[in-house]
């Protein structure tokens, strides 16, 4: 977390950081909470500034619920074919509380009994095999921490920025969690991969059997077979009970509820990767098989709706990751990119998983434009927005990594950038 | 083709089975969980179409029998034109009819005649995904001639053009050279 702000300042609180976002959904979910909780809500109400409750507090129970003052959601949006993105406002550290990681499917979230739950691998395979979920468990298993993030993310951003853009709607399409599973390479040893294999097709098992061709080279190197998500099972919209894990790869390709390996020759050609998730580009062009997400970051506090006090010490965080590995460092600057000033990088810095950084800075209510620029172990640094387009041109439709800005109004409203 | 290939590896392979941990020249050790795939289930599930064709199953369709399947399970979604709608993204257009603009802008909606580069991601697609309430709900004959239907109204193959496992696959698309490998690398050069 962030240092602190020190000296009884009256910087930002989070209670004015979740303000914005919160007090809406917050109000909408009371309406349906149990009688116990909501009786909470006014009991605690007071406990903070006048001491302990002289009553017993609530008993144990099988599952933990938020405290009734939190109301961290996501956005979903669409219905079969939907996404909904993840509250980058609200999260601290670097790993997405498991019913928070963002969502997106093509075609609803199947829901899948793992008693019948069968991966068959196949294709140029000498022992073509059907693993059950349970045979996947008796392999060695493998626990690593990767952010996802889906390839259209930031594309409201680039497309139609509005000033009043939050950290969620920007960027929400990225989550970091800890995954546990079976390293791909393991089951292609189990089956015996032929000679003239070169890439996988990998098949979901939702209604509209997602389908995309992943390089055998990804599958040597870090793929992973994964049914554990931060220390449980998969939850269904996440896959469960199997999906693939591609470290630093599009979202799209790790395809979820995976149904079905096919070691190929050549790429398929499927729909996911000729008519979507290409990238046209301004020479007339466009990219394919363009898998690895680029270097990023994004200021989650202060962002929109959040108003700073004046004179008043500004923790700076956010997030920063690399489809290429370790973030190096973070650069953060105040005045929209005139002066740039390092940020402190919270250990581990993990490769190909979102790295929090901070800044403390005072805002003394002048003009400010707050920016992040992430470089990461290649050397690989975020372009500016002029740059992006240049190089990816105005109709490009995934991967968007350029600098994002929030903007100090005088009044010390923080608004998404929208005029660079 | 792939599906001749599997059932050949299909054999070997439970005539090998129970030669436990063999190294193969890799490094992994192999533990032996799964049970062999049988021939039955390998077909059921072996449902993808590659650009070569493999996978394409018997059956035939034309852009006249194609014309009323689309009305009847596709134009609710996509317009009675395949033009697009709310729900369901524009299918048939070739404007502009040089060039390649869409990196530069937005000004023209991609779709299957001026953006897809193969043929026959159009049968894999529909086969497996449409129409968007009941996925796999059509038959060989029908995706032949509703894929049939949309390629006749890209204008890339005649209205009376019939489309099967042996011509599907040389339908030439117009956008076919445009798609490139990815060049970033990492690095200090953004591409």
């Amino acid at each position: 977390m962030t240092k602190d702000a020190g000296g009884g300042s009256p910087a930002i609180t989070r209670r004015a950081l979740l303000a914005g976002t919160a007090a809406t959904a917050g109000a909408a979910l009371l309406g349906s909470l149990p009688d116990s909780i909501r009786g909470l809500e006014a009991r605690a109400t007071p406990s903070g500034a006048q001491g302990p409750p002289r009553t017993p507090g609530q008993p144990t129970s099988a599952t933990s619920m938020r405290s009734p003052f939190e109301h961290p959601a996501r956005t979903p949006i669409g219905q079969v074919t939907g996404a909904s993105f993840s509250p980058l406002q609200d999260l601290s550290g670097t790993i997405t509380p498991t019913d928070l990681h963002f969502e997106r499917h093509h075609g609803g979230v199947p829901t899948i009994d793992p008693t019948e739950y069968r991966l068959l691998i196949h294709g140029l395979v000498r022992r073509p095999t059907v693993f059950e979920l349970e045979d996947l468990k008796r392999l060695p298993s493998i626990t690593r921490v990767y952010f996802l993030e889906c390839s259209g993310n930031g594309r409201t951003a680039y497309r139609s920025p509005q000033r009043e853009l939050t950290p969620q709607l920007v960027d929400g399409l990225t989550s970091n969690a800890e995954w546990t599973g079976v390293p791909l390479a393991a089951l292609l040893a189990e089956v015996g991969v032929e000679p003239g294999a070169s890439w996988i097709l990998a098949e979901g098992g939702d209604a509209v059997l997602l389908s995309r061709s992943v390089p055998l080279e990804k599958a040597m190197d870090d793929a992973l077979v994964v049914y554990a998500q931060n220390g449980e099972a998969l939850r269904p919209a996440a896959g469960y009970p199997v999906r693939l894990l591609l470290p630093g790869w599009e979202g799209n390709a790790n395809v979820k509820w995976l149904r079905r390996l096919k070691l190929i020759a050549q790429p398929n050609m499927s729909r996911d990767e000729t008519s979507r998730y290409t990238d046209p580009l301004p020479d007339g062009t466009a990219r394919q098989f363009s898998f690895v997400m680029d270097v990023k970051s994004i200021i989650t506090r202060p962002a929109h709706p959040v108003r700073l006090g004046r004179d008043a010490w500004v923790p700076i965080s956010g997030i920063a990751w690399s489809g290429r590995g370790k973030i190096r460092r973070v650069e953060v600057s105040t005045d929209g990119g005139a002066t740039w000033v390092p940020a402190e990088l919270q250990e581990p810095v993990l490769s190909k998983a979102h790295t929090r950084f901070t800044r403390m800075w005072r805002w003394t209510g002048g003009p400010a434009t707050l920016l992040s620029r992430a470089t990461d172990e290649t050397g690989a640094t975020q372009p500016t927005l002029a740059e992006f387009r240049e190089k990816r041109g105005r109709g490009t439709d995934y991967h968007f990594n350029f600098i994002r800005g929030w903007v100090v109004e005088r009044d010390g409203l923080v608004v998404y950038q929208v005029d660079v | 083709m792939s599906g001749r290939r599997t059932r050949c590896a299909l054999i070997g392979c439970v005539a090998l089975w129970g030669a436990a941990c063999r190294s193969e020249g890799q490094t992994a050790t192999r533990y032996g969980v799964g049970r062999p795939a049988t021939r039955a289930e390998i077909a059921a599930w072996d449902i993808d179409v590659n650009p070569s064709g493999a996978g394409l199953p018997a059956g035939r369709g034309s852009a006249a029998e194609g014309a009323s399947v689309f009305a009847a399970k596709c134009a609710a979604c996509h317009g009675t034109k395949g033009e697009g709608l709310t729900a369901g993204p524009a299918l048939v257009g070739r404007e502009p009819r040089e060039g390649f603009p869409f990196g530069q802008s937005l000004k023209y909606t991609r779709t299957v005649g001026n953006y897809w580069p193969y043929a026959t991601t159009l049968y894999d697609y529909v086969d497996r995904a449409m129409p968007a309430t009941a996925p796999g709900s059509l038959t060989a004959d029908e995706i032949y001639a509703v894929v049939a239907w949309i390629l006749s109204r890209n204008e890339i193959i005649a209205p009376t053009a019939v489309m099967d496992a042996a011509s599907l696959p040389r339908v030439r698309m117009p956008a076919r050279d445009r798609f490139v490998p990815d060049t970033r690398r990492g690095g200090a050069e953004f591409r």
